[in-house]
């Protein structure tokens, strides 16, 4: 699984066609990925943090964040094949969202 | 995850006419809220489509998020206004995007960028931003202003219209000619801004062309607008573009007409160029973007230099004088002379410009006296010319050229 972290309002004042080189970027990732037969699934996450609970002293507390001070978001996740961190690291080096924040790749135990 | 893929300058074109196409539902007094809402879909679509992949109808998708962004917008503001009714009123799906409404819009929205109210640079603004999809910071960096001044100029001139309730219409018949004729040198004012290089070294130089060259042809195509003067236009542009491959080296330096390497024009360009130029032709209309056309096709058809027809380029800038009186003209009117009568006629036709205010920081003039002089053979009256372009030169492509042919003097 591979998580991209980002901070927010990295796109604000940005021209139409610059959006576009930037999802033409990701299109080309995605597609090698596709023609490698790698990519198993990818979704956009909902607007906003979701939801954060956590018990103090037998009390239920929600917040909208991990960290109160955290303004990092995560703005969707893709599942991708790969035989094993390594392969992975390879697979995610030319990602474009490198460009905006880090890469989190797990693994997803089991498949 | 569907790889489909994007078709070039999709975002650039969609932003134009889904602009346009709410505007007309919105009236234009929401044109402010439209480019929002296009603008929010852009930014959903580069949030969305990297995780989801990029849907089959790209542009679709972005019109049905710009139009639920408005709609959300308008409820927000709660305006139980008319625009709020024609909107929810309005399908949401899209019509075709090449389909006749859409074009209309488009074509209605080129007329409303270009309104008598608005001031000349207004008018290129707003056009390239709200018609062509051109980012502030593009077109700022293309007129070599700052971004604030785009900015601002931007807002005034959404003021301007809001305030002189301009309805999002096209204009009267009896007014269309002239109204066609603000469109027109708004287009060709950017075109030329992009071709000529003469201020700033962005890449969104030869962008400004392309952009200006299609809604050329928007308008051509168009049953209303395809008029000889839209054609003239056209065919100028496109047979001006056609040597762009070959003005700029594989170092990036500007190579002038003489230099060129002919096999570079881009012939289909001039073929298309030619097509229109016969369209242009159709009625007695005569404008200067025909004679001009007219030069630039002289040169499309020449083998090379000194294979050119210049006594007919040098007719069509007699001709072109007499309803374009500008210094511009009679600088390059002095260049035909030259290679019609010689060298010293050219630099006695230049004899009245250098106390024309107009061109007193204009870097062509003396670049061009100091062209004919090195060919009637004066060379050091050639170099000082060269200098005094070179210093005032807006461009390093057009200041490099200069010192170029400086150093080749004295070789």
């Amino acid at each position: 699984m591979i998580l991209p972290i980002e901070k927010s309002s990295t796109f604000e004042n940005m021209s139409p066609q610059d959006m576009q080189k930037i999802v033409e970027r990701y299109g080309k990732w995605t597609k090698a990925l596709v023609q490698g037969k790698r990519l198993v699934d990818g979704h956009k996450l909902s607007d906003g943090s979701g939801r954060v609970l956590r018990t103090a002293g037998g009390k239920l507390t929600v917040t909208d964040r991990p960290h109160t001070e955290s303004k990092e978001l995560i703005g969707g996740f893709w599942i991708i094949q790969a035989k094993d961190y390594d392969e992975a690291q390879k697979l995610c080096g030319d990602c474009p969202h490198l460009e905006y924040g880090p890469l989190v790749i797990r693994e997803i135990e089991g498949r | 995850v569907i790889a489909a893929e994007l078709t070039e300058r999709l975002f650039r074109r969609s932003a134009g006419r889904l602009v346009a196409h709410l505007t007309r539902s919105l009236g234009t007094e929401h044109l402010g809220l439209a480019e929002d809402a296009v603008q929010d879909a852009m930014l959903r679509a580069l949030q969305t489509w990297p995780f989801n992949g990029i849907p089959a109808d790209p542009e679709a998708w972005l019109f049905r998020v710009a139009r639920n962004r408005a709609l959300d917008e308008l409820r927000q503001l709660a305006t139980r206004s008319r625009a709020l009714n024609t909107l929810v009123g309005e399908p949401a799906s899209p019509p075709q995007m090449g389909g006749a409404p859409f074009v209309d819009d488009q074509l209605t929205m080129m007329f409303l960028a270009c309104h008598p109210a608005l001031s000349e640079p207004m008018r290129v603004g707003l056009t390239l931003k709200v018609v062509a999809g051109f980012g502030v910071d593009e077109i700022a960096a293309a007129f070599l202003v700052p971004r604030g001044t785009i900015q601002q100029r931007l807002v005034r001139a959404k003021r301007v219209l809001r305030a002189t309730v301009v309805p999002f219409a096209m204009p009267h018949e009896q007014d269309l000619p002239e109204r066609l004729r603000d469109v027109l040198a708004v287009l060709y004012l950017a075109f030329n801004e992009g071709y000529a290089a003469s201020a700033g070294d962005a890449p969104v130089r030869g962008e400004l062309c392309i952009e200006a060259i299609h809604l050329g042809t928007v308008l051509a195509e168009h049953p209303v607008t395809n008029r000889p003067e839209v054609h003239a236009l056209l065919a100028l542009m496109i047979l001006q573009a056609s040597r762009l491959p070959a003005r700029v080296d594989s170092l990036g330096a500007l190579v002038l007409l003489d230099e060129q390497n002919r096999e570079l024009w881009d012939r289909a360009a001039i073929a298309r160029g030619f097509r229109h130029l016969e369209q242009a032709s159709a009625g007695d209309c005569l404008t200067s973007y025909h004679l001009e056309a007219g030069i630039a096709s002289c040169h499309a058809m020449a083998p090379s230099v000194a294979d050119t027809d210049w006594s007919r380029i040098l007719a069509y800038y007699d001709q072109l004088l007499e309803v374009d009186h500008s210094p511009v003209v009679r600088l390059n009117r002095a260049v035909a002379v030259a290679m019609v009568h010689g060298p010293e006629a050219g630099i006695r036709e230049l004899a009245g410009l250098d106390r024309d205010p107009r061109l007193r920081r204009y870097h062509l003039l003396p670049a061009v006296r100091a062209r004919l002089l090195e060919r009637a053979g004066r060379a050091a009256e050639a170099a000082r010319g060269y200098a005094r372009a070179a210093k005032l030169a807006r461009t390093t492509a057009e200041r490099d050229l200069m010192e170029r042919r400086l150093a080749s003097l004295s070789a």
